[in-house]
């Protein structure tokens, strides 16, 4: 069959198309967002009504792939690691309902925080909720492990959690296409009671859940995505999880490791393969990429063996993705680093692009503000978090999705005052609407700001659930109608837009304010397209 | 053959485009690919690389081991010297002299090029200002392309038609540009 040059995200994207995938559900967030995008782009997708919209966040989009497994479809979940917190509370209930329909839960880990403000390990969720994890090693194994995914969820009932970190979902490389298989007819599931969590119930499944966790490591031993592949030189033993396997085998000659070495691409880790290493092995090195879960298991909290090596002991950086270097240097090779950076090279930031509204936001913003001191302006995820660097130095936090309104109305509640929200459109139907509530009913004394450039910026332009509805969102939401107040984000209107902005930081109230104007990178797409279509 | 080729510019410069040509033309030849993009909020005018390995024998890791690139291609030259920690001894460095300016503190553009000009493998010069002459002012990517040819291993005419593959949907002046940005570029990087 043909050959494919994809992503590694891509890869996902068509092992699941090809799997018979009856819809995705996702909010985007790098390194995850190509995977929805890849099936939205997609013809055979369009032509088999593959569901593919965007979700408002996380959670809906969790809860509603859920929905489509009760239904006994099969769904695909997406999402950047720490959305999975935001779907927490679906995630870790949907093990113990189980599934019915194959549900795969795909989540890209961002270790070395390349877009994201920490590098949690989601490989720790699964094992929080004690379902099966998946960690392909190349874009290979992962088309074909999503289907295997598809096949293990529905053969054990259980949602799988799907692990990538940023080097695999966006690097590159041939895969090879299998034959495609239709999507699942609609069949609900035997037991009527499996997605009823009522206590009574929930007890009964839980122990099912339980019982399972020595199949699911059986599964891990047997499937073939993991493997020991013996070497003579047993000094040393090395486990090595995910992409941390090619890093490893890049460091010798014709990719052949001397040592022992534990594949690992499913977990559990199948303990009679750990027992083996330990037993050929003086010392075990553990190559984790993210956090050092399994060498801690290995070790035990106070390292009573002293056999196991990696993160925790200094072999390895304690944080930060691996690469082919680290691993060399934690093998005891040489460096091969070459001249030294001149020193003239200096840091070249991101930045707010040329013509961004937001910078006309935040120029009006801080005008206003300039008499009120610094450290009253919260903000949120998305492109405006870069008005954190100069020249605009404009904020004072960035948490989580939707806590600038919270915040806020926290250090206002304090006695913080005039007090700022800086929030997103799309971020603010993600987790907004509900601080912004709060606030309402609370009577809180604080200015909102919702910054609406009409689309999902930072992950590059998807669409946004509040196009045209931030109004009648907040008139829903309780805010008072002379206190919704829209600017258009312009030089020419900084005067008037400072302007308004002073009288609504005077209101002792919740007041929203909403420059509105287009992402210069959306706006510019259309008008080319716009062209192109003319010619 | 094996050439490992770290490509590097600034967010919005469009050095995937030239990863595009040589990708396609190294897999029209059977060879092994991987390639690491830097998508996300580096993009917004941060600096980018991505590692670009080629080989007739598989490839392990996505990412390229340090000393170990045999090419630096840039199109930016400050961004040429930020990977030579990347480079081998006896790697090349083919870049672009136009300097982009979006921080305050970008050094000054003689030490730039005097530092480059240290640098015991390098061909540089203002791909923009070539593409300008050519009269196609957005090909300097393909400018820089066919200056490094010569070291990619592959022979000339492979670029070329992966050039007409990847944008024949476009139109033969479009093709046609980039291949006389192309060929500029194999004259000047000779």
């Amino acid at each position: 069959m043909q050959k494919l040059l994809l992503l590694g995200d891509e890869a996902i994207a068509q092992g699941a198309l090809d799997a018979g995938l009856s819809g995705v559900y996702a909010y985007p967030g790098t390194p995850s967002t190509e995977i929805t995008e890849y099936i939205q782009n997609n013809k055979e997708a369009r032509e088999r009504g593959v569901h593919c919209t965007w979700s408002v966040n996380e959670k809906t989009a969790m809860e509603t792939a859920v929905g489509v497994s009760y239904a006994g479809k099969r769904a695909l979940v997406c999402m950047k690691h720490v959305g999975l917190n935001v779907a927490a509370d679906p995630f870790t209930n949907s093990a113990i309902t189980g599934a019915n329909g194959g549900l795969v839960y795909l989540i890209a880990d961002d270790p070395s925080m390349h877009s994201s403000q920490d590098e949690q390990d989601s490989r720790f969720y699964a094992r929080f909720a004690q379902i099966p994890c998946l960690e392909p090693s190349n874009q290979q194994e992962a088309y074909d492990m999503i289907r295997y995914a598809f096949d293990l969820s529905e053969s054990m009932r259980t949602p799988v959690l799907f692990r990538v970190t940023t080097r695999m979902a966006h690097s590159r490389s041939g895969v090879e296409r299998r034959e495609t298989r239709k999507p699942n007819d609609l069949k609900l599931c035997e037991n009527p009671k499996q997605f009823i969590l009522l206590p009574a119930n929930a007890r009964k499944q839980y122990k099912e859940l339980l019982a399972k966790q020595e199949a699911f490591e059986q599964h891990a031993r047997k499937d073939g995505f993991n493997r020991y592949e013996d070497g003579a030189d047993k000094t040393l033993g090395i486990i090595a999880c995910g992409i941390a396997y090619n890093y490893l085998l890049e460091n010798y000659e014709n990719l052949k490791c001397p040592h022992p070495v534990l594949k690992i691409s499913q977990y559990p880790i199948p303990r009679a393969d750990v027992q083996r290493m330990m037993d050929e092995c003086e010392r075990i090195l553990v190559l984790e990429e993210g956090y050092p879960i399994y060498e801690e298991l290995l070790r035990g909290y106070m390292n009573n063996g002293g056999r196991i090596s990696g993160r925790l002991d200094g072999t390895l950086p304690r944080d930060g993705e691996l690469n082919p270097n680290i691993v060399a240097k934690a093998l005891g090779l040489p460096a091969t680093r070459g001249e030294a950076v001149p020193e003239l090279v200096v840091a070249r930031p991101p930045a707010l692009c040329v013509g961004c509204p937001h910078i006309d936001s935040y120029l009006a913003l801080n005008e206003a503000m300039k008499d009120h001191g610094k450290g009253k302006v919260f903000a949120d995820i998305g492109c405006y978090t870069l008005g954190a660097m100069p020249p605009y130095n404009a904020i004072c936090s960035t948490l989580d999705m939707g806590a600038s309104i919270t915040m806020a109305k926290g250090a206002a509640d304090s006695g913080l005052t005039p007090v700022v929200a800086v929030i997103g459109d799309s971020t603010f139907t993600h987790s907004g609407m509900t601080g912004l509530l709060e606030a309402v009913n609370d009577k809180a004394s604080i200015t909102v700001m919702i910054m609406d450039n009409s689309t999902t910026g930072m992950t590059g332009g998807q669409d946004s659930h509040a196009l045209g509805k931030i109004e009648q969102i907040c008139l829903g939401l309780g805010v008072e109608r002379e206190h919704i107040r829209l600017l258009k984000p312009l030089k020419a209107n900084h005067e008037e837009n400072v302007q308004i902005i002073k009288e609504e930081l005077a209101y002792n109230g919740v007041s929203v304010i909403v420059p509105r104007r287009e992402c210069i990178q959306t706006l510019n797409r259309r008008m080319k397209k716009q062209q192109a279509a003319k010619k | 053959m094996k050439k490992d080729i770290i490509l590097a510019g600034v967010g919005g410069q469009g050095i995937l485009s030239i990863a595009t040509v040589i990708g396609r033309a190294a897999v029209e030849n059977n060879m092994f690919l991987k390639q690491a993009e830097v998508h996300g909020m580096s993009q917004r005018g941060g600096d980018v690389q991505s590692h670009l390995r080629i080989s007739t024998d598989p490839i392990a890791s996505d990412l390229i081991p340090e000393g170990k690139a045999d090419l630096i291609i840039s199109v930016e030259p400050m961004e040429a010297l930020r990977y030579l920690p990347m480079l081998h001894k006896d790697g090349w460095i083919i870049t672009n002299t136009e300097p982009f300016k979006n921080v305050p503190n970008y050094p000054d553009e003689q030490v730039v090029f005097d530092e480059l000009k240290k640098q015991p493998h390098v061909t540089a010069f203002n791909a923009d200002q070539v593409a300008k002459d050519l009269g196609s002012a957005r090909s300097a990517n393909m400018v820089i392309l066919g200056a490094a040819a010569r070291h990619l291993g592959l022979p000339f005419e492979e670029f070329e038609k992966a050039i007409r593959a990847i944008f024949g949907a476009k139109g033969d002046a479009v093709v046609e540009s980039n291949l006389t940005a192309l060929r500029k570029g194999a004259e000047l990087g000779k």
